[in-house]
């Protein structure tokens, strides 16, 4: 099955400039309860978009208006905690292509190359740069570029290079699927069995 | 030829494919799944007409979001059923393995696994559950998975990954009273913060380790995804070797002693090489609680909370923002301050002996009365043996109720939900935001440690309760 292509991206950015931003706190789990994949984007971030009291909380950057954009930008360690790759589609259901943080989760990075949301690692100097500008001007555009693996603060010219495995770039670019390459090489994986396998 | 970790040893022995520059096709040789995050897996596999491939070697439980009172009834909320009927349907249709509600084998997926012999040395393992960490303990390469992966496990019993880095820590000396497996594992990620091994996986060694029960065991490998790791081992001993033996039986394992020879080379070579290494000494190590909505953000239970993350620099608006949300101040202490709930269960802290520490403590005293006590069981095994030890009758007559078991208060899925603002005393593994509930504030810590509060009804060191040398 063939899936979306990841283009070059050229877009304004959400900032959320706090560190260790779980799954929980992106999808709270009772929300989890759903049998497909779509409409996770309503309750993204929801006890933060929400006060206790049930009203909008005003202060909370997705419901200020001023703010949009493909591209979130939050601080270090972003999707730690819960394996749930329902926060990786309540994001991308949201509209976001792209997170940038100095480090992800490694089970959120790997939902998130699965699901088509590049998650960019840039250093932690890079990352308050772009923060202080987007917080100070929200029209900040940046501009990614994954076959070059680059990216771009428009306005200001400064660009940064980031890390990508090659075979899931590859996927990303073309739009390829992991399960269509695995039942593709059932050979190789039969003949493992025959020789390796241990209790089934 | 060059010296291997054990790490290294599972791994490589279980690469079907190295794909160019690329991750490596991985084989699995158990796959564990609920009713939460695999709905959406079989979904893929019926939009693109294929089968299970290797059904023999998924279990499926239902866990996360069933209720634990009147298990016998059918489940009321809606959406919580379809989950579980849908499990039902798919493990019926693709002929999985399926311990549903009801069934005597049912429980917390990472409880039941290793009770029923499916988890063994050596062995990789995935779930989509990131405490798939706490099947380590048996000397596997254990993990926690998203549901596309879970797709293509089942699609293919393959599973597309990129090889972490190794981190060995060693726990040296011993253990003082009144401190557990939960206390070490709190105490290392504190030292190190909830992401200071975030794209290793970490074996686990020393004397201390060596000293644990597996259930002790599990209980540190359970919690390495709280430090960010990708999990969590701990190479195969005569500890581990005793409990295999003892299990009713061992699915898929013909004759026993035969799979033991194997087991005992499961091993790190003497001079493999980590890409880290940390040490600890277990004598310094006090009962534990946390005081942030991280599980990094933890201290002694006797300790003061710090004046930021990090003692160089001021504090930042994320360590600042917690302390808020949990109601509490820089370089305050913990010691008595009142508490509303206590939850003993989950994956973490779900197991017999963990209930067994609680009783000793309970045992002959009365529950608080400010305190509302969620005592949950792991897996119906466990329910039942602690009927069978009268742990059942202690709990009763200090005032507890207990609960059928099921994940239950860890992520508050169903209605075991904390009140807002409320504070937990929680043997669970996470105290996000929320995560107990909307608002819930959670205080995470071992059996003794919410025993102690249960009964006094305020942050309390367990050390007060315990007279002898009672370890756990």
């Amino acid at each position: 099955m063939t899936k979306v292509k990841f283009d070059i991206l050229e877009t304004t950015c959400v900032p959320l400039p706090l560190e260790n931003i779980d799954t929980d706190q992106i999808i709270p789990a009772r929300f989890l309860s759903a049998t497909s994949r779509e409409g996770f984007g309503d309750n993204l971030f929801r006890d933060w978009k929400y006060l206790k009291t049930g009203e909008l909380n005003r202060e909370f950057v997705l419901n200020d208006p001023e703010y949009s954009g493909k591209v979130l930008v939050s601080g270090k360690n972003f999707g730690s905690g819960s394996s749930r790759e329902h926060a990786v589609w309540a994001i991308y259901d949201y509209g976001f292509r792209a997170v940038v943080s100095s480090f992800f989760a490694d089970i959120f990075k790997n939902n998130s190359l699965n699901n088509g949301l590049l998650p960019i690692v840039v250093s932690d100097q890079f990352l308050q740069r772009l923060l202080d500008l987007v917080q100070k001007d929200y029209t900040t555009k940046v501009r990614i570029d994954l076959e070059k693996q680059t990216l771009t603060i428009v306005p200001t010219g400064d660009s940064v290079s980031f890390d990508i495995n090659p075979y899931k770039k590859e996927c990303l670019l073309n739009g390829l699927d992991d399960i269509d390459f695995l039942l593709n090489m059932k050979n190789l994986i039969e003949d493992y069995e025959t020789h390796k396998s241990i209790a089934k | 030829m060059k010296a291997k970790t054990l790490f290294d040893k599972i791994w490589d022995g279980h690469v079907v494919r190295s794909i160019d520059r690329g991750p490596d096709v991985l084989y699995i040789d158990r796959h564990y799944i609920h009713e939460v995050t695999s709905p959406q897996a079989f979904n893929g596999l019926k939009a693109r007409g294929i089968p299970v491939f290797r059904p023999g070697r998924t279990i499926a439980t239902a866990d996360h979001n069933i209720p634990t009172k009147n298990q016998h009834l059918p489940i009321s909320n809606e959406l919580s059923r379809t989950q579980v009927e849908k499990l039902d349907e798919n493990c019926s249709t693709y002929g999985i393995q399926y311990f549903g509600i009801n069934n005597p084998k049912n429980g917390i997926v990472h409880v039941i696994g290793p009770e029923l012999g499916y988890t063994l040395p050596g062995m990789t393992i995935v779930c989509g559950d990131s405490h798939t960490s706490t099947h380590g303990a048996f000397g596997t390469i254990a993990f926690g998975i998203g549901t596309s992966e879970v797709e293509m496990v089942l699609a293919s019993q393959c599973i597309i990954q990129p090889k972490p880095k190794k981190m060995r820590i060693t726990l040296n000396g011993k253990l003082s009273k009144g401190v557990t497996s939960k206390d070490i594992i709190m105490y290392i990620i504190s030292q190190i913060s909830a992401s200071g091994a975030t794209g290793y996986f970490v074996e686990y060694s020393g004397e201390a380790i060596r000293a644990l029960s597996m259930e002790n065991r599990m209980t540190i490998c359970n919690m390495s995804i709280e430090m960010g790791a990708r999990g969590g081992l701990i190479a195969p001993d005569e500890v581990t070797f005793n409990y295999l033996r003892k299990l009713p039986s061992i699915p898929g394992v013909g004759d026993f002693e035969t799979a033991l020879a194997g087991w005992e080379k499961l091993k790190s070579d003497s001079d493999a090489v980590f890409d880290k290494e940390l040490a600890f000494d277990a004598a310094l190590i006090s009962p534990m609680i946390t005081y942030g909505t991280n599980p990094g953000m933890g201290m002694a239970v006797d300790g003061t909370i710090p004046l930021s993350e990090d003692a160089d620099h001021d504090a930042s608006a994320s360590f600042l923002k917690s302390l808020n949300y949990m109601g509490f101040k820089p370089g305050m202490k913990l010691l008595g301050q009142p508490i509303d709930y206590v939850f003993i269960g989950s994956c973490t802290n779900g197991r017999i002996e963990d209930f067994r520490a609680f009783a000793s403590i309970i045992n002959g005293r009365k529950k608080a009365d400010n305190v509302t006590a969620l005592i949950v069981p792991g897996s119906k095994k466990v329910e039942v043996q602690m009927a069978e030890e009268g742990l059942t009758e202690i709990y009763r007559e200090a005032g507890f109720e207990v609960r059928q078991p099921g994940c239950s208060s860890c992520l508050a899925m169903n209605d075991d939900k904390i009140a807002p603002g409320k504070y937990a005393v929680s043997t669970s593994n996470r105290n996000f935001e929320g995560r107990q509930g909307p608002g819930a504030r959670t205080l995470l810590a071992s059996p003794f440690t919410a025993a102690a509060a249960a009964i006094t009804g305020k942050i309390t060191d367990p050390r007060e309760f315990i007279n002898e040398d009672k370890n756990l």
